[in-house]
């Protein structure tokens, strides 16, 4: 039986009204709903690629067999394949990534300091280039990247093709630009009297750069590192085109050639690597959501 | 974007020399010993790689790049070396990089887009000449024998050989024939040895016989003299091509056929009169032929046309789908009463935070029409051909990509709606506004400000989402009747990639070509689109 209870405003809920599902579900039931039905999308296909790398041995058909059987031998077939050098693979991503993002951010944080402190001839205009690169994608002149390499492979094979020093070098191309203008938007919220306070108590250029701002700045820092890391790991295209040799190639290059050869038949020894690769990036992405969500809105939400 | 410090900073950079130099003392002051060393440290080693790089460009005179380089180590030098140029110091090392694989790239592909370079037009004319006379070289008959000692310096072999007149000679692939004097000879008056190299052994020979067996050492540095070739490692034969070249005429003769082809100066080889081509060729300008190509014939404008427009749909659908469903995710979750609402966010950026091309490889093999999760689970065995009809592929790409995308427009909206006062809604409410008026008149628009450049920037991004092209459908299904390796789900980006490095007739100039006109049309949606977000700004 309901007791009839006097009308109250939305914030005031009483304590100790009984459960009365109608209510409930128009109010807040129906969000859960969707939220379950979300949850089943969004994670399902994540699910289904841990399952089937659990099911060793299997095939795209006993993948449909979820969590049916489990087992870690995929996992210990993918690192004695003959042909795939999948531990190499990963190293290289790792390393790759790595070495890109800590670069990116350091060449990035040069570049916003100066742009955010610093008044000079050509300010506004490279201001101006900051944000039009990022509509233009390395990736677009892939083929130019080619040939460059190429040529230069002729002179220094050490950073030409099938060399990974010559595809981090180009990936720093991209350096400046995609997330450049994120950092010199944070660098503006960091008060300048800071500086000059630093300053006045005889802290030079290189000293407020180093030992104030860049640890201000910590958390933008955190986002570009791992947006660039993200990119890299994923970035295929260039990657591609110029590492050759099997053993120097990425994740993204080597699964994708891997998966073309023998999708159906090998499919769980491909989920096993796919799982292990999403590993780190996955880590990394939920331990700095807070940080993330901040930064992707700070370009815009002001 | 403006900034209110601009004005006076430019009044500091005018600021009189006394203040400038009191500031220079105040960073001499500060800047210690150490902070000194580590810049001449770094310095020192990108002057030593520069000077190395200049050594090798100098043995190679390659002048251009030469000057480049000199340029570019003069200027970071003079730039660090200075007192001042504060802000050049902190742009340099970025701008290189950026300078070099981002906008010199650019150029570069506008320059290739105007050449024929790809398979069979890849390098110099010599190269071309030198190619075709080695692959058409048969052993002469009866040809004089030479003893042959393989030599081994620095990991490159040449050939000791020792003529039937007894007279030492030594050469490699790249550099004919030359006399020497100081070879150790055996009993048999055969060179084995000479100082700098180190002979071969038997079983050196046996191991690299593959190597040993593909080269070519020219007699003279007149290609048409032929070149000495070793069967065995011991003995070594005279090669001759049958084509002959005339440099003067600048034509190729093949002799036993007695047919000339003649360098038209146009396509970049050597062509016979019936029009039977000579290939390799090598690299020519040939003008705006590779957009006449694009444009003109009719087997690459239909292709090139539909891929265009599909590119602009997938990115606008793209931007749209995941936007909606971002948006409606954001505004469910958006209401204090609901509990787990943090358990919610965190399982629904699971998407965002899988590594994208594992996502596109994932869904390719749940949409597999024989044995997928999809066909065989959801609908009970059907053969569905998700991937492989053009317009189920068209669906299930926007559908993938909605599945990757959503959870960052969710996140990007939650952040702006959290951002817009509650006053606001309030106010409405109390003059009267229905919950729907409230979102549509209010809240959205402020929303659409502030995500407004993000929506801009997924535009671009998906514009050249290749890895989601590329790894779930692989661009097919393919259209047979195009003159390009193209198909139904290809976006110019794919366009690209395939036409310059996939198969084995590799164009790198149409597909620069493709490559300047994907530019031009990101530049003209940039403009667009930059216009467009200043006027929503001012609606603010």
């Amino acid at each position: 039986m309901r007791i009839a209870a006097p009308e109250t405003s939305d914030l005031y809920i009483p304590t100790k009204r009984p459960f009365n599902f109608g209510r409930w579900f128009s109010r807040t039931g129906w969000r859960h709903l969707i939220g379950a039905i979300m949850v089943v999308f969004a994670s399902f296909p994540l699910l289904y690629v841990l399952s089937a790398s659990l099911h060793p041995g299997g095939t795209l058909i006993t993948a449909n067999g979820l969590f049916s059987e489990v087992d870690l031998g995929s996992y210990q077939t993918l690192f004695n394949l003959p042909q795939q050098p999948y531990a190499a693979w990963y190293g290289n991503t790792l390393l790759i990534g790595g070495i890109t993002s800590i670069c990116t951010v350091f060449l990035g944080a040069l570049a916003a300091y100066s742009f955010s402190r610093m008044r000079f001839i050509g300010r506004r205009p490279g201001l101006l280039m900051l944000v039009l690169v990022q509509m233009f994608p390395q990736l677009l002149a892939v083929v130019a990247i080619f040939l460059l390499l190429n040529g230069i492979s002729d002179i220094f094979p050490m950073i030409g093709l099938d060399s990974q020093v010559g595809l981090i070098m180009v990936y720093l191309g991209g350096a400046l630009g995609v997330n450049t203008y994120l950092m010199y938007g944070f660098f503006n919220t960091v008060p300048a009297s800071i500086d000059e306070a630093a300053k006045i108590d005889g802290a030079g250029h290189a000293r407020i750069f180093f030992t104030i701002i860049l640890r201000l700045v910590a958390p933008i820092l955190a986002v570009v590192g791992l947006l660039s890391f993200v990119g890299t790991t994923n970035e295929f295209v260039i990657a591609s085109i110029v590492l050759i040799t099997p053993e120097k190639q990425t994740l993204a290059v080597g699964l994708y050639q891997f998966v073309s050869q023998e999708f159906s038949s090998n499919y769980s020894v491909f989920a096993a690597g796919a799982v292990l690769a999403a590993l780190p990036v996955m880590a990394l992405f939920l331990w700095l959501q807070k940080y993330i969500v901040g930064g992707l809105t700070a370009g815009s939400v002001k | 974007m403006t900034n209110p410090s601009t004005e006076q900073g430019e009044a500091q950079v005018r600021a009189s020399r006394r203040s400038r130099q009191a500031a220079r003392i105040a960073e001499a002051a500060s800047a210690g010993v150490k902070v000194l060393l580590v810049k001449i440290f770094l310095l020192a080693i990108v002057d030593a790689i520069s000077v190395y790089a200049l050594f090798v460009l100098l043995l190679r005179s390659d002048w251009v790049v030469f000057g480049a380089v000199l340029l570019v180590t003069l200027i970071v030098n003079w730039i660090y070396f200075s007192k001042q140029k504060l802000p050049a110091k902190y742009l340099t090392p970025g701008l290189i990089f950026l300078l070099i694989f981002q906008i010199f790239v650019v150029g570069y592909s506008g320059y290739i887009a105007f050449t024929n370079y790809g398979t069979g037009h890849n390098s110099t004319k010599q190269d071309a000449v030198n190619a075709l006379i080695v692959s058409s070289q048969q052993r002469v008959p009866d040809s004089p024998t030479y003893e042959l000692t393989v030599v081994e310096q620095l990991g490159n072999y040449s050939f000791l050989v020792t003529d039937p007149k007894g007279r030492v000679s030594i050469g490699s692939t790249d550099a004919p024939l030359r006399r020497v004097t100081d070879a150790t000879l055996n009993d048999a008056d055969k060179a084995v040895a000479l100082p700098g190299y180190t002979s071969l052994k038997f079983t050196d020979i046996v191991a690299n016989q593959q190597k040993i067996a593909a080269l070519s050492v020219p007699l003279s540095s007149d290609p048409n003299d032929g070149t000495l070739r070793t069967p065995d490692g011991s003995k070594a034969y005279l090669y001759l091509s049958d084509l002959v070249y005339d440099e003067a005429a600048g034509t190729m003769t093949n002799t036993s056929t007695n047919t000339v082809y003649v360098d038209n100066g146009k396509t970049g080889s050597f062509v016979a009169a019936d029009g039977a081509e000579l290939l390799p060729g090598w690299k020519v300008e040939v003008g705006l032929a590779n957009f006449a190509k694009a444009f003109g014939s009719e087997s690459i404008r239909g292709p090139l046309i539909s891929v265009t427009l599909w590119t602009f749909t997938f990115a606008f659908l793209s931007v749209l789908t995941t936007f909606g469903l971002g948006l409606f995710l954001a505004i469910v979750f958006n209401d204090m009463r609901m509990r787990g609402r943090n358990v919610y966010r965190v399982i629904l950026i699971l998407p965002y935070a899988f590594p994208a091309f594992l996502s596109a490889l994932v869904w390719a093999g749940m949409l597999n029409p024989q044995f997928g999760f999809v066909n065989q689970v959801l609908f009970g065995g059907a053969d569905i051909p998700w991937l492989t009809n053009e317009w189920l592929a068209k669906f299930s790409i926007i559908f993938v990509n909605l599945w990757l995308g959503f959870p960052y427009m969710f996140l990007v909206c939650t952040g702006a709606l959290q951002s817009i006062p509650d006053e606001i809604q309030e106010a409405a409410t109390v003059d009267g506004a229905r919950p729907f008026q409230v979102f549509r008149l209010i809240k959205l628009p402020l929303l659409l400000v502030s995500v407004a450049p993000l929506l801009i920037s997924s535009f671009a991004f998906n514009f050249n989402n290749f890895n989601l092209i590329y790894m779930l459908t692989n661009g097919g299904p393919r259209d047979v009747t195009a003159g390009v390796n193209v198909g139904a789900t290809d976006i110019l980006i794919s366009m690209v990639y395939k036409v310059a490095f996939v198969g084995a007739n590799r164009d790198y100039g149409l597909a620069s070509a493709f490559s300047i006109i994907i530019f031009l049309l990101v530049a003209l949606v940039s403009v667009i689109s930059f216009k467009q977000t200043k006027a929503l700004e001012e609606l603010n």
